[in-house]
């Protein structure tokens, strides 16, 4: 638990400082998440060692974004009328992104031959 | 004997109070979830931060007096970022068989996600900070967050269209896809999981355990390809098409 918790914040550590001595256009923590990826993939001793804690953090994911979520009511006045176009703008959107999601994954698949197990 | 306004203004001065509220203001919405059935309508995000909000209206706490005990919960944000590497490791193996569909399906929805809201917001006259915290809602909340601090755009807002995006997909989701009548697990999941993030790939995992794991792998890839999208997308929407 402590090694894997030093292995992620380390990780996440070389993404915030690769991203801002290179200018990279992407959150240091994206970064981070892509290095642990590879180090995941080059040894499966260090995927068993990362695994329960990664579990534990992902296990909550959701309780993160409440501290965030609740400074939106400080924003309901800035907001104004503005509010409905947004959510328009979120409802479409979202049905037209699995829409051509789901289409383009569905006829990639039909052209390539591929099949799940 | 101290008075309670005296150890009331000394608790909600501190990140003590703020932080235990945060937890179990969660923990409510939670169980409200639960006793709901899991249903995509009741998200305990939502129900936390209305109880939250509340809370701080009646006690006339400043948000910034309230952030103080919550920035804690607030940085695991990063770590649950890198965390993710998990879920993607484990869906390796599905990619490998899926890679050309699941690297087109990723672009098409990633672009169509982003510009699409830009487009329609633009148009019906939302500008500026309201817009850069619009382009990155359909990725995961953490990576988000971190692309619309980078954008210009505010967090807080950017945390609620997250939700709200994901609670629109989990809710749409099954109808819409009947409808197009798709029949793959795959192709289902993975477009739900890219669009709507955690709470669809929630809602995935109940529908088949296949569109749950390819869900998962949507999510984690529309992270990484959000970063990219999402501000492109904004200037392209700001320049105007000519």
């Amino acid at each position: 638990m402590l090694h894997a918790l030093i292995a992620i914040l380390t990780f996440q550590l070389l993404g915030e400082t690769a991203v801002r001595a290179l200018a990279l256009p992407l959150p240091g923590p994206v970064l981070g998440m892509m290095g642990l990826l590879a180090a995941m993939i080059g040894s499966a001793r260090f995927a068993a060692l990362i695994r329960p804690t990664a579990q534990g953090i992902l296990a909550h994911l959701s309780l993160l974004f409440v501290p965030a979520g609740a400074g939106v009511v400080g924003h309901l006045a800035t907001l104004g009328g503005q509010t409905g176009a947004i959510l328009l703008a979120v409802v479409l959107s979202t049905v037209l992104a699995i829409t051509v999601g789901a289409l383009t994954f569905a006829a990639v698949a039909r052209l390539t031959g591929s099949q799940d197990d | 004997m101290t008075d309670f306004a005296d150890i009331w203004s000394y608790l909600s001065q501190g990140p003590l109070l703020w932080l235990t509220a945060t937890l179990a203001a969660y923990a409510l919405g939670d169980a409200c979830f639960r006793l709901a059935g899991r249903s995509p309508l009741v998200n305990p995000v939502l129900i936390a931060v209305a109880a939250l909000a509340v809370l701080l209206h009646l006690t006339a706490t400043p948000y910034a007096t309230y952030f103080e005990g919550a920035q804690f919960v607030h940085f695991l944000l990063g770590p649950a970022t890198v965390a993710l590497a998990l879920p993607l490791y484990d869906s390796l193996p599905r990619l490998r068989r899926a890679f050309a569909p699941a690297l087109a399906a990723l672009l098409a929805g990633s672009f169509t996600a982003a510009l699409s809201a830009l487009a329609i917001a633009k148009a019906l006259g939302v500008e500026g900070v309201v817009l850069a915290s619009l382009a990155p809602k359909s990725a995961t909340a953490p990576v988000a967050i971190g692309i619309a601090e980078g954008l210009g755009g505010s967090p807080t807002l950017t945390a609620v269209l997250v939700i709200l995006t994901g609670i629109t997909g989990a809710v749409v989701a099954t109808p819409l896809l009947n409808l197009l009548g798709l029949r793959d697990w795959r192709a289902r999941g993975f477009a739900v999981g890219l669009t709507s993030h955690g709470i669809g790939t929630a809602r995935a995992l109940q529908v088949h355990p296949t569109a749950g794991a390819f869900a998962a792998l949507g999510m984690a890839l529309n992270a990484i390809a959000t970063a990219l999208v999402a501000p492109l997308s904004l200037s392209l929407i700001q320049q105007g098409f000519p």
